[in-house]
């Protein structure tokens, strides 16, 4: 089992060397190679799934990485019930992408170079999930960062996208380090950062202040990777790079690292209260602000895009709660029908040539029906329509919020989830119903289904959508789903846990999401309100939606350019070249004078050393004299 | 004599200079022959230098391969050289840094030829000298001589400023020699009112009890001089100047050894000599180490000049070696010296990379580039891992140095650590917006078009490099082991009085009535 679950992690990392160092060569059949790779890490994850899946744990360490006098890091690799449901999910969704993008990249000039980052990444991904300590997470959780940097700048080029990977990394930076300082205290309260030596003795060594402090560093590390408010501002711009990527990594696994580590942190967090509050309000802000402004926008992959960070929110509020297991279940079937929402977003730009606003689109169904079906289905899902994926697990996030105590969030999330409905509709409706909004436009692009090696992949993903959230249901007392996450990720026990009937709890999940659906087809179909006189009527708010809030504005003008400004004026022109090197200078000119004073009596001539010799006798015996009267 | 029954550290250290006199004999107009000697010279030296790291005994802080030959024996200067789990590492860094360096050399310096390869091998003696030397007039002798080829470097194959580069290189870093030198005799002649004997032993120096306030003045002078040499802030201005005008191989080996020999003086002198000091000024090194880490990656961002914004880079990283010896913990210790190896194993690398497309197109200037990548794609692909090493992303060797440093620094206080944590960011800012600038975009400049990509000898420089680059990042064991043992050693010696600091009283009572004490 040791060398199979090692080859989980080496089969995508041999495909990424010979795409990578040989992509010359490997070009015409990148694409196969890496989707191969990926399938056999999917398969060989399949044992040590199973293995879990009746009740072990599997973990394995493999050589010493850090031998530090305070903590010795091993590579070892584990799989529990936690890391079984994202080993699941990351090789599963991602060799979907990877076929997928076989269709989508052809003919790109970069064709081995983006599978050999898309092999590497699902590498780094794995290490992340599969790492059995915090500092292995680490590694992955900076891996995964790189390749999404190298990624959103595939087509380096282009200004945008480069400067969007660059923000990205940075951004994440910040976060890097609040993940760094949580693991800095780790060790030193615990003297290891392996999960089996941690979490076993949280109760026994950290005190609920300690606790708290961990948690909130670890949570700055997750807000960064998985962009909540207020770092989330990287996650748009990173829609510059390839739509498969902006799929596989900006929604899918990437981004819902953030809630894994928090849900495989679940002893340090149960024990902080405060932090689980945190980490649930900045969760539900996110998701109330995110989706405001996916509300307004009209680039396709943007919308999806907020809508992701909307959606993670519903983790974090899930994870925040101390229902870990609620977090991790949306994470899943988010990764079905966000992933493909992406691949569908892509298949339309794959068919417009890469137009990517709704104002340009409509009535895309009739000559589309695949993609138009599955864009469908998969906004039911992320509405919360019984029986797709995303109604069981939006609705288990939801039940445990109001259950556990959290009734303001109960309510941010249903106001959420009527936006959501509103605005994955609003999607559809504008761009597969109606009327081709440009006459001739399609004519003129050829515009067209995918091909099938595009279509299928989204097919899989699809059927998951509509089926993956049915390990939710409740099956004779127990949901499968809780059974097997809670193994490893208990509930925070709540003192006085409230119950509500499931039906009220369902029901207004359901009318919510309803209510949503109507409301975009009353706008977008009947048109019994123009989208347009709604905008006009509420001006302000509509503008600020629609420049979200001017937040990147105010980040560029009131951050990035100060810091620059005082760096480059102040530090470097001023206290650099002039105070600091000016005073060495200053130095050096200094001697330079004395000398030239000095060199006054230097004058070669003997009579005039005479002089001063006879000059300074006479100063001399002078001061004697004086000096003896 | 030694493990190897055979004087290794010698050869080692002649070598090169047997090597300058065998250059020196030929004809100035065979470049290619000289160029080839030269590069044999120091790849033999290299593979001399090899049996020190395999008959390395890890288990003993004692000085290894020791050679001691009495010199002048009436004021006890000896021929003593011997290295321990630091320095060895300095003496492998140079033996093979130097060797890529030079074959940097063979078509970017194509005057005087034979004069800058007679300089390479001096100056590949005279910093080998440093880093084996345990007599401390010995260690004066070869400090002071390692300048020279250094300044005759930059002075003749440098850049249009390179005069005045090259004199604020040399007064500045002579200017704090001096202060050593006069803390040398201060030692030299403390020792033997308080043992009664004259040695000039480094490792007998260091057992040699000194009074606290002697101490402090002593400790400054060496803090100012090394200080001065690592560089730290603010005694930095000399680098970029330096950098700048330096030849690639001049700013390789600048960066990669050179300015290691500061960080190796606090590790030599100021830790194990004057311990009650280093705990006393502790905070104040740490502090301006931090200065530095920010300072320089903030000043290092608004470079227009590759080579100056790597040179700010080194202040950053070096403050980061600093930090980590200063926090006087274990691992901060075990990661300020494996980050001096990093340095000069990413920074060196950087400076190559900056040499490889200024031999091509002249300019060092950002904004002369861009999309580099589409043109000279492997020369991108090295570029980006030397990139990713120097902001320490997990598996290359930065990270393992930097997280050692920040767990060392935590460690010794939680602050320390948190400020630090954040420094990633910046070296981020500033690495990855030069990387963008000059090989992402669009192609802008038409001079770039004709850009030829790495050529086999430039290949089989940068290779070497990229191995330790992973190497030290996924298996930094193979280096951390060797080292332990003497850094163990060495914060014993570091905190062997500590306890005495807090109760001792008299720290600033005059010296005389220390003497008279001892009488």
């Amino acid at each position: 089992m040791s060398g199979i679950l090692l080859f989980v992690i080496l089969a995508p990392l041999i495909g990424f060397l010979i795409n990578g160092l040989f992509g010359k060569w490997t070009k015409p059949y990148a694409g196969v190679i890496a989707s191969l790779a990926l399938a056999t890490s999917f398969i060989l994850g399949l044992f040590p799934i199973m293995s879990v899946l009746n009740g072990h744990i599997v973990e394995y360490s493999y050589f010493t990485w850090l031998p530090f006098k305070e903590v010795t890091v091993q590579f070892g690799l584990r799989v529990d019930a936690l890391s079984a449901v994202m080993l699941f999910v990351v090789t599963f969704v991602s060799t979907m992408i990877h076929i997928y993008s076989i269709g989508y990249m052809h003919g790109d000039k970069g064709y081995s170079r983006f599978f050999a980052y898309l092999n590497l990444f699902v590498t780094s991904m794995l290490i992340l999930v599969l790492g059995n300590s915090y500092l292995l997470m680490f590694v992955g959780w900076e891996g995964v960062g790189l390749c999404s940097y190298l990624l959103i700048g595939f087509w380096y080029e282009k200004d945008t996208a480069s400067d969007a990977g660059e923000k990205a990394f940075v951004v994440n930076r910040i976060g890097d380090a609040g993940f760094t300082i949580g693991v800095l205290y780790i060790i030193y309260y615990f003297g290891s950062a392996t999960y089996s030596n941690v979490f076993p003795r949280v109760e026994d060594v950290l005190s609920p202040a300690a606790a708290t402090i961990i948690g909130l560093a670890l949570f700055l590390g997750a807000v960064g990777k998985s962009a909540q408010f207020p770092l989330y501002i990287w996650l748009t711009d990173a829609m510059e790079g390839p739509t498969p990527v902006s799929s596989l990594i900006h929604a899918a696994t990437m981004v819902t690292a953030g809630v894994y580590m928090v849900a495989r942190s679940n002893a340090i967090f149960s024990m902080a209260p405060i932090a689980q509050e945190v980490v649930a309000s900045v969760g539900a802000f996110t998701a109330f602000y995110a989706a405001t402004m996916a509300l307004t926008h009209k680039d396709i992959k943007r919308i999806l895009a907020y809508s992701t960070l909307s959606q993670l929110g519903y983790m974090f509020i899930g994870v925040g709660i101390g229902a870990y297991w609620t977090g991790i279940f949306h994470l899943m079937t988010h990764a079905f029908f966000k992933g493909l929402l992406f691949l569908g977003a892509g298949a339309v730009m794959h068919s417009m040539r890469g137009l990517l606003s709704i104002d340009l689109m409509g009535g895309l169904r009739k000559k589309m029906p695949q993609t138009a079906a599955l864009m469908v289905i998969a906004s039911l899902a992320i509405s919360g329509i019984p029986p797709f994926a995303g109604f069981f697990s939006k609705d288990a996030i939801l039940g445990h919020a109001l259950e556990f105590g959290h009734p303001v969030i109960w309510v941010v999330g249903e106001v959420t989830a009527f936006m959501t409905a509103f605005y994955m509709f609003r999607f559809v409706f504008t761009v597969f119903y109606g009327e081709e909004k440009v006459p001739g436009l399609y004519h003129e692009l050829h515009t067209h289904e995918a091909p099938s090696v595009m279509t299928i992949p989204m097919w899989v993903l699809g059927i998951m959508s509509i089926i993956g959230g049915l390990v939710g249901l409740k099956i004779g007392g127990h949901i499968p789903f809780e059974h097997l996450v809670t193994q490893i990720a208990p509930n925070t026990e709540i003192p006085n846990e409230k119950h509500y009937s499931e039906l009220i709890l369902i029901g207004t999940s359901v009318t919510m999401g309803l209510l949503g659906i109507l409301s975009a087809w009353l706008v977008y179909i009947k048109k019994i309100v123009t989208a347009k006189s709604i905008a006009n009527t509420f001006k302000p708010i509509y503008t600020l939606l629609a420049n979200t809030y001017y937040v990147d504005e105010f980040v560029a003008y009131c951050i990035v350019k100060p810091f620059w400004w005082v760096s480059e004026h102040l530090l470097w022109k001023i206290v650099d070249v002039k105070i600091i090197d000016g005073g060495v200078d200053a130095a050096g000119w200094l001697a330079g004078r004395l000398g030239l004073l000095f060199r006054i009596f230097q004058t070669g001539f003997i009579n005039q050393y005479a002089y001063w010799v006879t000059l300074g006798f006479i100063i001399l015996s002078g001061w004697y004299i004086v000096k003896i009267i | 004599m030694n493990q190897l029954h055979f004087p290794i550290l010698s050869l080692i250290t002649y070598i090169p200079l047997v090597g300058a006199i065998l250059v020196s004999l030929m004809s100035e107009n065979n470049k290619k022959m000289i160029r080839f000697v030269t590069f044999s010279v120091l790849v033999i030296d290299f593979i001399v230098s090899l049996p020190l790291f395999f008959y390395f005994d890890p288990s003993t802080y004692h000085m290894q391969f020791v050679e001691r030959v009495p010199w002048i024996k009436s004021m006890g200067f000896q021929y003593y050289i011997g290295i321990d789990g630091i320095s060895l590492f300095l003496v492998l860094l140079t033996t093979f840094l130097t060797p890529i360096a030079q074959l940097s050399t063979w078509s970017a310096i194509d005057k005087k030829v034979k004069m800058f390869n007679i300089v390479i091998l001096l100056l590949q003696t005279g910093m080998l000298g440093v880093f084996i030397s345990l007599d401390i007039f010995l260690f004066y002798v070869f400090w002071e001589i390692q300048l020279i080829p250094m300044y005759l470097m930059i002075g003749i194959w440098g850049g249009p400023n390179r005069v005045f580069a090259t004199m604020k290189f040399f007064l500045y870093t002579f200017a704090g020699s001096v202060l050593m030198m006069i803390a040398i005799m201060a030692l030299y002649f403390l020792n033997h009112h308080f043992t009664g004997v004259y040695t000039t032993d480094m490792v007998q120096l260091m057992k040699t009890p000194l009074p606290l306030h002697l101490q402090m003045w002593m400790f400054i002078a060496f803090l100012l001089a090394f200080a001065i040499k690592v560089p730290m802030w603010p005694f930095h201005t000399w680098l970029p100047w330096a950098h700048v005008e330096a030849p690639t191989a001049g700013s390789v080996i600048l960066a990669g050894v050179l300015l290691k020999m500061g960080t190796y003086g606090f590790l030599r002198f100021n830790l194990p000599m004057f311990p009650q000091m280093t705990h006393e000024f502790a905070s104040f090194v740490v502090a301006l180490s931090i200065i530095g880490i920010f300072y320089g990656a903030f000043v290092a961002m608004v470079q227009p000049d590759i080579k100056k914004l790597v040179a700010y880079s080194s202040v950053s990283h070096l403050g980061y070696s600093m930090l980590g010896m200063f926090a006087l913990t274990q691992t901060g210790m075990e990661g300020s010296i494996l980050q001096m190896i990093n340095h000069g194993v990413s920074t060196g690398a950087l400076f190559l990379t900056v040499g490889i497309i200024y031999e091509r197109r002249h300019t060092r200037l950002i904004s002369e580039y861009g999309g580099l990548a589409s043109l000279i794609p492997v020369f991108a692909t090295f570029f980006m891992i030397f990139t990713l090493s120097s902001i320490a992303v997990p598996g290359t060797n930065g990270f393992v140095g930097e997280f050692m440093i920040l767990l060392g620094a935590f460690e010794s206080n939680h602050i320390y650590g948190i400020i630090v944590a954040f420094g990633g960011l910046f070296s981020a800012v500033y690495m990855l917006t030069m990387y963008k600038r000059v090989v992402f975009l669009k192609v802008t400049k038409p001079k770039n078009l004709g850009l030829k990509d790495m050529n086999k000898r430039e290949w089989a420089y940068m290779v070497p490099l990229l191995i330790f680059v992973f190497w030290i990042g996924i298996y930094p064991n193979t280096f951390l082991s060797k080292m332990r043992v003497s850094v163990e050693h060495l914060l014993n010696q570091v905190n062997r009085t500590t306890v005495n600091v807090n109760t001792q009283e008299s720290r600033l009572q005059p010296i005389t009535t220390v003497v008279v004490k001892k009488g």
